[in-house]
């Protein structure tokens, strides 16, 4: 979801938090520790009254809404902010956050643009969380819980935070990197109220280090313990034992080093599950210790809080069945590392009525997709990954697919679709069929393909999504694309807060339309697309309310971006630079702006130029 | 790996090509149908950060008509290395064998299609039931082992591993046995 981060409509810098009165730290937990003290001002008492309110408010919308009140309501809505969201890590400094929110618990940080997952960006680029750790570590020593998303993170700072902030609970990283299993070990072994530890699709580098053992002794805490993207093996007696004495562990999802016969152990352990993580789910090669298979269908079966089901990285599809006690139960199935067929497929889905969100691989084809819609009718999100992400293949989905989970699944809410093939009617099956959406990823593998019934691009398509899914937020486009589709999101796509564009567009005229148009957007991020400078010029009213923009291999000039960077003195302009092209090119390769209070930063690399 | 020069496999390979011939792409050939559905996705081609259509066009897999743009598709490189060829019992794809160790008390099942060749298969029984298949050679077959790994063919024969081509075992090969040395004496040595 898009958030704001520090507004830049924010209070003017004379307007400082003096904070010489002492706080009345009521008994909703806002902080701890602090010492109670009476005062017999009005307005202090006018205060702690707010304090009292402004404590229910949880979205940080209202929040910043609430802070611009007046200086008093700004003053309190700081003090109560328990939780801080920042959706770009460089937006605002750590000092300025600190200072002004004073009694954070939780700290929810964002780093690089989306588009640095697909090698667009060279590595080192930056989104360091060092200096966020440090600055915590002084101004919030109570602080309980940190989730990251596409930061560098280092095995120091895990160090950092396990040994600095004593009730530390909960690590959530995203598409993270720059640590290890050496990390991963003291950071475990200190942090004795670990509740939480998610890693979730993030680069962990295998320092051979047995993080596993590291865990305290005794009964344990934990709760949730992800770590399926971990790439190396573990030691399974310790996590045996670890599972053994984590009586509140609810989520568990193991990494593809963990064989099914460990998974049976693990799951005989720990029945209370309700998320987990199957690991390989093949056998491994190691000779078993047992005569016979062990009984997988009742160990599932035994599992009866199990709602969420994931894993299968080396599936062997003779073990599937084994799952079909949970199935009924289930919200939630990903499958979008196991290569199965529709046949394989079908048994499972049929039984699962409740799913709600689905992730599998194109290897179900269209017919595995039509038993889908047959089955999930409370189906809300789907993601259909291709299991060969090349274009000009004969995909195994296609309009096809599409079209029948519109039609079964009419509550969708969120899809995110590759494909070789799509027709613009599909789509607009979709957009009628499927009103509730509110993302609509489409990516159709082959660049610049049109739509291969009529022969049209698939601007009519994208068009009625926009027109017809009312509450759309989020949009993806893909496939030939004129300006027209463009003038159809301007026009239409009001609310849409992020929009992703490859491969489309005839002119700048596509941009304008967009940047124009949607007074919503946030996130713009754009790839080998025909905009030059013209149409950067037509967005200099909307900078400011956007998280950022990102193009890259546009038709953008050193010059334009300088005009864009002069403009506007609150925007952070980065020109980067790909290894073989030289700084002096008047040609932009990669441009990516941001907002920020701070001005240009100083961790940038030298293939980034700051304008 | 050791076992690919002891195994002399070359020197053993029936081919219909021309003596001299290079048989790479013999070697790599998979059916159309499996290529196309079942082939893992390969991991570096697109990720590269310059990649070309020239690069491309030398990897054995199948020829690319267009080049492969970096990050395009737009799919995390994690989840690009992590699709696994599929294993199933499926006639179009998986060769599962039951092996079977004198004097273990169960069977285990592999997937042929998985191991490129006799290396990888041979380490991977040696790995799995903890013993030595000892050096193997076309006249004598496994020397210095206690046991050694045979195969029963379509044929119902008892066959030596190693002793055809490796296209040839997998499609002929039903079950594999790991013999006691002393029990194999006998077999194999087909020229």
């Amino acid at each position: 979801m898009s958030e704001d981060d520090e507004r830049q409509q924010s209070p003017p810098s004379d307007l400082e938090f003096v904070s010489n009165k002492a706080r009345n730290c009521n008994a909703t937990g806002s902080g701890s520790g602090h010492p109670e003290l009476q005062s017999t001002y009005p307005d202090q008492v006018l205060e702690n009254v707010l304090e009292n309110v402004l404590h229910f408010l949880t979205s940080r919308r209202d929040r910043n809404a609430a802070s611009l009140v007046c200086k008093s309501w700004y003053r309190v809505e700081a003090l109560t902010r328990s939780e801080l969201f920042i959706g770009n890590c460089y937006a605002v400094s750590p000092g300025r956050a600190t200072a002004r929110f004073t009694r954070v618990k939780a700290l929810h940080l964002k780093g690089k643009p989306r588009f640095a997952d697909f090698n667009l960006m060279p590595p080192d680029w930056g989104a360091h969380f060092n200096p966020w750790a440090l600055a915590m570590a002084k101004a919030y020593p109570w602080l309980e819980k940190v989730h990251l998303k596409r930061m560098s993170v280092t095995d120091d700072d895990l160090a950092t935070l396990a040994e600095l902030f004593l009730g530390f609970k909960e690590l959530v990283l995203v598409c993270c990197d720059g640590f290890g299993t050496s990390g991963l070990a003291i950071f475990v072994s200190k942090c004795r109220q670990l509740k939480v530890l998610d890693l979730i699709e993030s680069e962990v580098s295998d320092d051979e280090t047995d993080w596993i053992s590291c865990f305290p002794e005794g009964e344990s805490n934990l709760e949730s313990l992800i770590f399926d993207c971990v790439e190396c093996h573990i030691n399974f007696e310790a996590l045996d034992r670890l599972v053994a004495r984590s009586p509140s562990l609810k989520k568990l999802k193991l990494n593809r080093y963990v064989s099914i016969g460990q998974l049976y152990r693990l799951m005989v352990r720990a029945p209370q599950l309700t998320h987990l993580g199957t690991g390989s789910f093949s056998p491994s090669d190691i000779a078993g210790q047992g005569d016979q298979e062990p009984d997988y269908v009742a160990a599932f079966a035994a599992c009866r809080s199990l709602v969420c089901l994931s894993g299968f990285r080396e599936i062997i599809p003779d073990y599937l069945p084994a799952i079909y006690p949970v199935c009924a139960n289930l919200t939630s199935l990903n499958f979008s590392y196991a290569n199965i067929t529709a046949e394989q497929l079908k048994p499972i889905i049929s039984k699962c009525h409740k799913l709600q969100t689905f992730w599998v691989l194109d290897s179900i084809c269209d017919e595995g997709l039509q038993a889908v819609a047959a089955t999930c009718k409370d189906l809300r999100e789907l993601r259909v990954f291709p299991v060969d992400p090349r274009e000009d293949n004969d995909g195994p989905v296609s309009e096809v697919g599409l079209q029948a989970i519109s039609e079964g699944c009419r509550k969708l809410q969120s899809i995110l679709y590759f494909c070789q093939r799509m027709t613009n009617a599909a789509v607009i099956a979709m957009s009628k069929n499927c009103p509730d959406l509110v993302v609509f990823r489409l990516c159709i593998m082959g660049r610049h393909r049109p739509d291969p019934v009529t022969g049209e691009p698939m601007d009519d398509g994208f068009g009625a999504i926009v027109m017809n899914c009312k509450k759309l937020t989020r949009l993806a486009v893909s496939g030939l694309l004129t300006d027209k589709a463009f003038d159809y999101i301007g026009r239409h796509g009001k609310l849409v807060r992020t929009l992703s564009v490859a491969f489309a567009g005839d002119s700048d005229m596509a941009l304008k339309y967009v940047l124009e148009g949607c007074p919503q957007l946030q996130k713009l991020e754009i790839r080998d697309s025909p905009f030059g400078d013209a149409a950067l010029r037509s967005g200099l009213h909307h900078y400011y309310n956007m998280r950022f923009l990102w193009m890259s291999s546009c038709r953008l000039t050193r010059h334009g971006c300088q005009e864009i960077a002069r403009a506007m003195p609150r925007l952070v302009v980065e020109v980067i630079r790909s290894a073989d092209e030289e700084e002096m090119d008047d040609v932009v390769g990669t441009l990516y702006m941001y907002r920020s209070l701070e001005g240009p930063r100083t961790d940038a690399p030298k293939f980034v130029t700051i304008l | 790996m050791a076992f690919e020069k002891d195994l002399n496999l070359d020197a053993t390979e029936l081919r219909l090509g021309l003596p001299g011939t290079s048989d790479e792409s013999a070697k790599n050939q998979t059916p159309a149908t499996l290529r196309s559905n079942n082939k893992r996705a390969l991991p570096e081609e697109s990720m590269s950060s310059n990649a070309t259509a020239s690069k491309n066009c030398d990897q054995e897999t199948a020829p690319l008509p267009k080049a492969q743009v970096v990050g395009w598709p737009p799919i995390r490189s994690y989840r690009k290395n992590n699709l696994q060829p599929k294993k199933s019992e499926g006639e179009i794809s998986g060769i599962y064998v039951k092996v079977s160790m004198d004097g273990a008390p169960y069977l285990r099942k592999i997937d042929l299609k998985v191991f490129k060749g006799y290396p990888e298969l041979l380490k991977a029984l040696e790995d799995m039931f903890k013993f030595k298949a000892g050096e193997y050679s076309e006249r004598e077959g496994y020397n210095g082992s206690e046991f050694v790994p045979t195969y029963e063919d379509k044929d119902g024969d008892w066959m030596l591993v190693g002793d055809v081509p490796w296209e040839m075992f997998t499609n002929s090969c039903k079950k594999l046995r790991i013999m006691k040395g002393s029990e194999a004496r006998g077999l194999g040595c087909v020229v």
